[in-house]
Formats: structure tokens, sequence, C-alpha cells
């Protein structure tokens, strides 16, 4: 059983709101932001590291770690030799890659790392060995 | 404002002769230096003076800006070809409407069940009156503009822990935000707890501003009166006859107005690009690429999947793949003016500088996710008076858009159910599109407890699964538009980048139009230097 929950209302979400508004400073009243400022939801509260694939990776990574193509590429996760050394997928996540925003602001370390580790063992993934740990992600911050 | 009366002539005076006597562009012309209409950089029509010399430009991407530069360009006298992913032109400027269908990444096909008339954008939606060079070519193009109800103050804010769920009406919110910080404003004047700041004279001024502002009795206090209901709404308003004596409400204390966190909705609705006058095409943003489509469709190649982008010192080779036919094509030209979104140009073999490589791949791309909603009856305006606008919650849908045309029709209404940013996007992205559609009503009947019985059918549109965007738009802070903005926008040799993502209006069609304009002139020059 997958469980999620949304941190909704202004305590949950302050933190967050304040780190995106130093972000954007720089950019034109974002059509998204401008309206969505008001008190929408921002960090994800995921128990595991399968919710938080299911519910964040999934949206283009798909639910079967298979990808998709289109005018670009979603590449698979799944039986992808890049997962071997932690410290990779670790990195995306943290930092993004071309078009796939940085994930760090919206999870936990702890999330992190557990959904770096899932997928490194699941989807015919079996890179059990050497972790990621919450301390790396904390490094990488 | 500055205006100057001691010469006897103000501002408004010298613009409303020069409007009289040259007309409304040489009025917006003469007003920019005054300081008045700054609005993005479209100064007025383009002019390409000059000899094309033959030259052959290459469009990639058949949205706003690859067709304002296909416009510009071929009117120039250049030989210009389009290519286009889609089998459609016009991008995101894009609507959903009856019969309709898309297919999202991961396979899954929504055919939109709207009747006739009902329509979603699932991209840009709106029309800001500071967007001059969109607006332009509408009017040029014979796209029909309509207002659009950004602020309707009957529409409602919303948050699960306040009021006890209650949505409570905007205008209720804001005139009790403005009539209590009026007060209090007025209270520390009083106590001549601003004397240092405020002179004597200014004191009076301020505090009959107050009043007006906030809608003060003659003790300067926000309470109960004809003046606060006329602004926050009546417990019974006025009428005629035998029942016409209003009954005023009473307003919401201080305390509560601040607790609730919901003066942050009023913010949003002053920036210049949601300020009234605001538009929408008739009949949906697809009208934009229709209109284009009139001008230059006969440039486009639709179904053409960009491969690989080779220049040399003589030119620009492109190879693509019709993705009708899967045939592989090459075509060729002197430039390019690139408009693929970055997100998929980082991944297409293309020889650029390395200063504009990280650029485009420096660019991540912004989650968003839209959900139209049809409904039997249009139950916000016959039950509860909401004509278009926008009703903000706390949410997962963030908002709740009602249509901004067809008021009192009798048959089916569509609204937009749900507009969100941020984690909550991927994880509606992540669903089915019928979960998203089956979620998002089941959130909004906490709003308007009519979704339940009234709903008929959705279609949810979660931009990190659109095959040609792969994301909503691109996102900019201050340390990548340090490092990479100006290498972005730089002609490199042969080869130029527009769009949305080449812009600072990121998101807007507005973006586009600039970018495309600023590429098409430094394009033109580099072809008149020879």
């Amino acid at each position: 059983m997958i469980k999620l929950q949304i941190i909704s209302g202004v305590v949950g979400g302050l933190a967050l709101v304040g780190a995106l508004a130093a972000t954007a400073v720089a950019q034109s009243a974002s059509p998204v932001a401008a309206d969505a400022a008001a008190a929408a939801p921002a960090a994800v509260v995921a128990v595991t590291g399968e919710d938080t694939y299911q519910h964040v990776c999934a949206a283009c990574h798909m639910p079967d770690a298979l990808g998709a193509t289109g005018a670009g590429t979603y590449p698979a996760l799944a039986s992808n030799p890049r997962l071997m050394a932690g410290a990779y997928p670790l990195y995306v996540v943290m930092k993004g890659k071309n078009g796939m925003p940085p994930m760090g602001d919206m999870l936990t370390d702890a999330q992190v790392a557990d959904v770096v580790n899932y997928v490194r063992t699941h989807f015919g993934n079996d890179y059990t060995s050497m972790p990621v740990t919450p301390e790396q992600v904390v490094a990488m911050r | 404002m500055n205006d100057t009366p001691q010469s006897g002539i103000t501002k408004r005076d010298l613009l409303s002769m020069i409007g009289t006597v040259a007309g409304g562009t040489a009025m917006f012309a003469a007003m920019a230096p005054l300081g008045q209409a700054k609005a993005s950089t479209f100064t007025g029509p383009i002019k390409l003076e000059g000899e094309p010399r033959g030259k052959k430009v290459l469009v990639l991407g058949g949205g706003v800006a690859g067709m304002v530069s296909a416009l510009e360009l071929s009117r120039a006298g250049y030989l210009v070809e389009v290519l286009e992913y889609n089998d459609r032109v016009g991008g995101r400027a894009w609507t959903i409407k009856g019969g309709d269908t898309f297919t999202e990444l991961g396979g899954a096909t929504q055919t939109c069940e709207f009747a006739p008339g009902n329509y979603i954008n699932p991209g840009p939606w709106r029309i800001p009156t500071e967007h001059g060079g969109l607006i332009h070519y509408c009017n040029e193009l014979g796209v029909g503009l309509e207002p659009f109800q950004q602020q309707n103050y009957n529409a409602y804010l919303h948050n699960t822990e306040k009021f006890d769920g209650k949505p409570q009406r905007y205008k209720t919110i804001q005139a009790d935000y403005y009539g209590h910080v009026s007060e209090l404003l007025a209270k520390a004047v009083n106590q001549n707890a601003l004397s240092d700041v405020v002179s004597t004279e200014d004191a009076e001024i301020l505090l009959e501003s107050l009043r007006s502002w906030g809608a003060l009795d003659s003790n300067m206090r926000y309470v109960k009166s004809n003046a606060s209901a006329s602004r926050r709404g009546w417990d019974k308003g006025p009428g005629g006859g035998l029942t016409a004596v209003p009954i005023p409400s009473e307003p919401l204390d201080a305390h509560t107005v601040l607790q609730s966190g919901m003066w942050r909705s009023i913010g949003g609705n002053l920036s210049n690009e949601h300020q009234t006058a605001i538009f929408q095409p008739v009949g949906g943003m697809g009208q934009i690429a229709a209109g284009f489509d009139r001008a230059v469709g006969h440039l486009i190649r639709r179904n053409s999947k960009v491969t690989e982008i080779r220049q040399s010192e003589s030119g620009v080779v492109v190879n693509y793949v019709d993705t009708a036919t899967g045939q592989r094509l090459t075509t060729s030209a002197d430039y390019c003016i690139c408009t693929i979104p970055l997100s998929v140009l980082s991944q297409i073999p293309l020889n650029v500088s390395p200063t504009m490589a990280a650029a485009i791949s420096a660019v991540p791309y912004r989650p968003s996710v839209k959900i139209g909603l049809e409904f039997k009856r249009r139950f916000w305006e016959q039950d509860e008076s909401i004509y278009g606008g926008i009703t903000s919650t706390n949410l997962p849908i963030s908002q709740i858009s009602y249509p901004s045309y067809n008021y009192g029709s009798r048959g089916p209404g569509v609204l937009l159910g749900a507009y969100t940013g941020g984690s909550m996007s991927y994880e509606l992205t992540a669903q089915s599109p019928a979960e998203r559609v089956r979620r998002a009503v089941e959130w909004g009947a906490e709003i308007h407890p009519q979704y339940r019985e009234e709903f008929m059918n959705g279609v949810a549109v979660g931009w990190h699964r659109v095959p040609w965007t792969l994301g909503c738009f691109g996102m900019w802070n201050e340390e990548s538009r340090a490092a990479h903005y100006t290498n972005l926008c730089q002609m490199d040799g042969r080869f130029m980048i527009a769009g949305e993502h080449a812009s600072y209006i990121g998101g807007w069609i507005e973006g586009a139009v600039t970018s495309a304009l600023d590429a098409v002139s430094r394009l033109h020059q580099r072809v008149q230097a020879g």
C-alpha cells in the first residue's frame, strides 16, 4: 500500500515557498507561480522510496521505469547500468539534468537516499552494495 | 506620475493631444519615453529593411516563436522552411475541445467529450495588456480577443484549515483586510506614531485617504456599516419596493483576517501581467495557432521530428524523421532559428560552441497540470453568482477558474478544475488521466458540492507527459541567468535560439514573440553585413 501525503497549508509550505521565492526573483511573474502562490502545497511527504518513485519520478520515467520517447526522451531507469554507482543517480536527483528539474528542494535527505536506493534495487537493477546514505545527500545540498 | 502643472500642460493632456492628432500608435510610441507604458520590449511592428540576398532560413518548431520568425522573414523576402514535430501548428498555443484526442508519453490517449463550444487551454490561457507583441499579431491575424476575468470579487478564497473549510468571497477578505489595515494605520497616525516620517499636513491627507481606501467610519473605525457592506457584501442586499432596506454584514475581526492567510491572494492579482484589462482569444488559444496557420501554414512541414542539427561555414543541415511514414529526410539552409524547447533540444546532436551547449543544458522545465472539467450546468453562475474569474485554494488543485465566455448558457459548462505547480504536479502527472480527473472532482467538491451531481467528463494534461515539450516551460533563476542567458541568445555561427525559454517573460507567449523578433532582427543585420 502506497501512502503519500502532501503537506498543505501555511505551516508546512512556508519553508519551501521561501526557498522557491528566492530563486524566482529574476523571472517575470511566472504564470503558474503567481496564481498558485496563495497556499499551494509544496513539499512531498512520501514514506518509502517506492512511494517517492511512484508519486514523483514516475511522472516522467513512468511507473514501470521504462521511460518514454516523443520529440525527446525520458531515459529508462530499468536495467540501467548507469545506476551501478549510487553517486550518479544521486547527483541527477539533486542537481537535475538538461530539462529535468533538481528535486532536492522538494524531498528530505532520507527521501532522496531512499528513492535512489529503491531504483537501484528494482526494475531489473540489482545494485545492493554501497547504498546511498542521507549523509551523502546532505553533502550534496 | 510626475505631471508638470506649472507649465500649464500635464502629461495626460500632452498624450491626449498626440493621440488625437497622430493616432494611437504614435501615442504609444510617445508614451514610452515618458515612462508610463513600459510593458514588454515590443514597441511596434518590425521593419526589416534591406535585401535578404537570396538567403534561406530554416525554422525549427512551428509554435508561436517559430511562426513569428517565419512570418517576418518571409515578408522580408527570405526563403523560409519550418519543421514542426506535431501534426498541427501552434505548440503550446493550444486548445482542447470536444472530439480532439491527445496521446501523452506513456501512451494514454484521451478523447475530449466536451459539448460544442466548450474548451480548455492546457497551456497559456490569457493575454495581458502588457503583452503588446502578441496583441499586435492577434489584431493583425484576425484573432478576436475578449476579456478574461482574472479577478472576480465574487469568486472564492478557500483554505481547508480556515473558516471550517468554508469558502470566503474574495471581496469580503479584501474589504476586511484593507479596512483593518486602514484602521490600524489611522490609529498610528492619530497617536503621532508616524510624526517623524509624516508631516502634519500629509497626516491629514493620509487619514482622508485611509477612510476612502478602507471604508472607515467618521471615527476612523472599520465597522459594520453600509460603507463596509458595500465592499464586503451585505447580509441582505438593497433592492426596490417594500423589501428594499439593505442589512449590512458584520466584518471579520483583524485577527481572523490576518490568521487566515488569505490576504496572500491579493498580491498575485496586482502584478502587471494579471491586471485588468486582460484578454483571451475568442474560442481559445488555438485561435492564435489558426491565425498564424492562415499566414504561414504553407511554409510549415508537420510530423517532422528533428534528429540532428549540423552547421558549417557554408550553412546548416538538419536531419529529421517523418513521424507518420518513418522516412528519414534532410534539409538545409543558410541559417537556422531553432525554437525547439530546451528540454528536447538538449538531447539533439548539435554542433555549437561549448558556452551555448552549456546554456541549452542549464534550464530545467517546470511541472504543471491543468484539468478541464465539464458539468451538466453552470452551477457556479446559477447557484453562486460567479461569472468567470478564479477561486484560489490550498487544496492540491490550487485553483478553479470559471469560463470567461458563454455566460448564462443553459447547456453544459467547462471550468478549469486544477492548475498546479510544484510537487503536486508530479504526483498528478504520475497518475492516469482518468485518475487525475477523478481526484480533481473529489477535491473541487469540497468547494462546490454540486460537483458530485453535475460532473460529466474531463481532460487532464500533465505537462511533463507532453511529448513535444517534456515539461511546461523553462525555469531560470538568478544564477543560471547570469551564467547562461546571454550565451543562449547569442548567434552561434549560423544558428540562433528563440522561444519563451530565450526571454525574461518565461511561460508567457509574449516571451516567444519578443525573442523571435529579437532573433530575426539580429539575423537580418548579419545578412546585411554580408
